[in-house]
């Protein structure tokens, strides 16, 4: 029984007089709070663009903005390991990112389409990779490198273990988009193909791949963003290597070259048209949205 | 509504919405051959997820169990269970740092999202998508740059305070930086996007002719909203409590960026251990105790909305 009923019982005997449609005052409110918030989430992102401009003397931030200089976009090549660490997250970025796609996309396929024994399994460590906190992942693949190295393989902690630890990672968030993708498939679109003989396998790439693709590409995306933002994770098992992250972390000890806000914006820039490329081939999401996903996932499959 | 506008901020809706159900009865019947290829294509990628999981979740577990020096002959596995007694009675101040820091971010992350995501959910109509996407404008800068100006939003000179001294509305001596209040208003903001997804996930469900029922049936807006809105966000409600409160504790960027060595987490001592004083047995018992407590809340997470999803569907259909 509904809560609602109850209430008719307890209010029959003073019926208020019909609902008049009006706008309410505090709906107003709402909106405006929520406009408020959008701009308090947005507020460092303007930072950052404005104290690209900061007219310093030296050359580390200062909390103190002063109007307003190009140097520092004239000179964005001038701190040398400021570029390294961002030629090394490019370096892990694309080839993480299409390693993690095509293995994600291969388990969000049959994930999303057959059930099989040891899918639970599966679902469960997806569930895992997502869940878990990074700090304890990071934590967990640094054990295993280092006990690895103890019996004698030989493994160089940095560029290698930053790209195994990222496509590890990224599969996860690629197999969750790719199954959404294809569970959400119209099954008898490939039936009819076959019924119009085609193979199975002229099914799957005339009319399959084509339908699932966005949920590749954004697959894919999701998987280069999550790589390029990793701080947590590549923090335990960069060894001497840095990627851009870390290195601003680094430096946020001595301050930060301005020169970072100037990439920080150009990486905004570019990811903000790349969402809105995205956005015609299909859809876009954020790491935590997976989460959620993933979550959420989980809760229902336990209860369907 | 077009469907490509459509597409944008709700994709996370429409995963949701599809994510779930598993394959129709007749696909469950697969031929011999069909498996076979199945489980060819799940090979690759589960070796490697085994891989990159659940082999250092299991080598992080033996790791915490060894003993021995670094520079005495190095670690050896000997069940050394002391690790986690010494661990947590030396830092439990650390995880208890930890777990208020974070549970205050958590307390205000849902009450500044709830709102927000209902109104959007609600009453943003058209603009729901537009909106949803604005909030996840964040995402498009590294997490470390965005806590790195909040440093200058807080410093004592900085945009906020320095105005405010100037005009004389603070003393010169007031504070936020390297106090617990920058780290937890650090973790909030870092942590408010994801606990706003999924809210609007489950907010976004709610079908709105049950307030519609609600309220002619003569409840009042807010019992409407008591009765039936919150009831049916719930399940939302835990997710969020989930991502937000779990990553908030083993969080260390906010601390060590924001904060002093008084508001010290969890995670920075782990993060030391591991990375300064390679103490691995230590360090990873550590972090053992940590996962455990993220399992356990998981675990509830999952039991109580087992139940607690069907028994309030029973509820509205009633």
């Amino acid at each position: 029984m509904s809560a609602v009923t109850v209430e008719r019982e307890t209010r029959a005997t003073d019926l208020p007089p019909l609902r008049k449609k009006r706008r309410p005052f505090g709906l107003y409110v709402m909106g405006a709070f929520t406009i408020g918030m959008i701009l308090y989430l947005a507020s460092p992102v303007f930072l950052m663009i404005l104290y690209g401009f900061n007219n310093i003397q030296g050359e580390r931030q200062v909390p103190k903005f002063t109007c307003c200089t190009l140097n520092w976009w004239k000179n964005i090549l001038a701190v040398p390991a400021l570029n390294e660490s961002l030629k090394t997250s490019i370096e892990v970025a694309v080839p993480a990112a299409l390693i993690a796609t095509a293995l994600g996309t291969l388990i969000g396929l049959v994930l999303g389409r057959y059930a099989f024994r040891g899918r639970g399994w599966i679902n469960f460590v997806i569930f895992l990779a997502i869940a878990v906190p990074e700090i304890v992942l990071g934590s967990a693949l640094l054990s295993m490198f280092v006990k690895a190295n103890d019996i004698g393989a030989n493994i160089t902690i940095g560029y290698t273990t930053i790209l195994f630890s990222h496509i590890g990672f990224s599969i996860a968030f690629v197999a969750v988009t790719v199954r959404a993708r294809v569970s959400g498939l119209d099954r008898s679109l490939e039936n009819a193909a076959q019924d119009l003989f085609a193979t199975p396998l002229q099914a799957f790439f005339r009319v399959t791949l084509p339908l699932i693709l966005p949920g590749i590409v954004a697959g894919f995306l999701l998987a280069f963003v999550l790589s390029l933002d990793d701080f947590v994770i590549t923090n335990f098992v960069q060894g001497q290597t840095n990627t851009f992250p870390t290195w601003v972390y680094g430096a946020t000890r001595l301050g930060v070259p301005p020169q970072v806000n100037v990439w920080g914006t150009v990486l905004f820039s570019a990811g903000i048209l790349a969402a809105a490329a995205n956005l015609i081939v299909g859809s876009r999401s954020s790491r935590r949205a997976a989460r959620g996903v993933a979550v959420a996932t989980v809760a229902r499959e336990r209860t369907s | 509504m077009s469907s490509a506008e459509e597409r944008t901020g709700t994709a996370v809706v429409e995963t949701v919405e599809t994510l779930g159900e598993p394959p129709k009865r007749a696909d469950q019947v697969l031929a011999k051959r069909q498996r076979r290829v199945a489980y060819g294509l799940l090979a690759p990628g589960s070796i490697y997820l085994a891989l990159a999981f659940v082999v250092p979740l299991i080598i992080v577990v033996i790791t915490s169990l060894q003993s021995g020096g670094l520079l005495s002959g190095g670690y050896h596995f000997t069940w050394e269970f002391s690790n986690y007694t010494d661990a947590f009675s030396q830092y439990k101040a650390f995880y208890a740092k930890s777990l208020v820091y974070s549970g205050i971010a958590t307390i205000l992350c849902i009450a500044l999202a709830y709102p927000m995501m209902y109104w959007i959910a609600f009453y943003a109509g058209r603009w729901k998508s537009t909106l949803f996407f604005l909030i996840l404008i964040p995402f498009f800068v590294s997490f470390v740059i965005r806590t790195v100006q909040w440093k200058f939003i807080l410093a004592d000179d900085g945009l906020l305070l320095g105005p405010l001294k100037n005009i004389g509305v603070l003393p010169e001596s007031f504070h936020v930086l390297a106090t617990p209040t920058a780290v937890i208003a650090g973790i909030t903001y870092n942590f408010l996007p994801f606990t706003a997804l999924p809210l609007y996930v489950a907010l976004e469900r709610i079908d709105k002719r049950l307030v519609e029922a609600a309220k002619d049936l003569y409840a009042s807006k807010f019992q409407a909203f008591r009765r039936v809105v919150l009831p049916l966000s719930f399940p939302g409600i835990f997710a969020a409590i989930i991502l937000t409160f779990v990553p908030a504790t083993g969080d260390y960027v906010n601390s060590s960026v924001l904060g002093s060595a008084k508001t010290t987490m969890i995670g920075q001592i782990i993060q030391t251990k591991f990375l300064t004083e390679f103490a691995y047995p230590e360090a990873a018992a550590l972090s053992v105790i940590l996962m455990i407590g993220m399992l356990i809340l998981a675990l509830i997470y999952a039991r109580l909305l087992g139940t607690e999803d069907a028994a309030l569907a029973a509820g509205t259909a009633g």
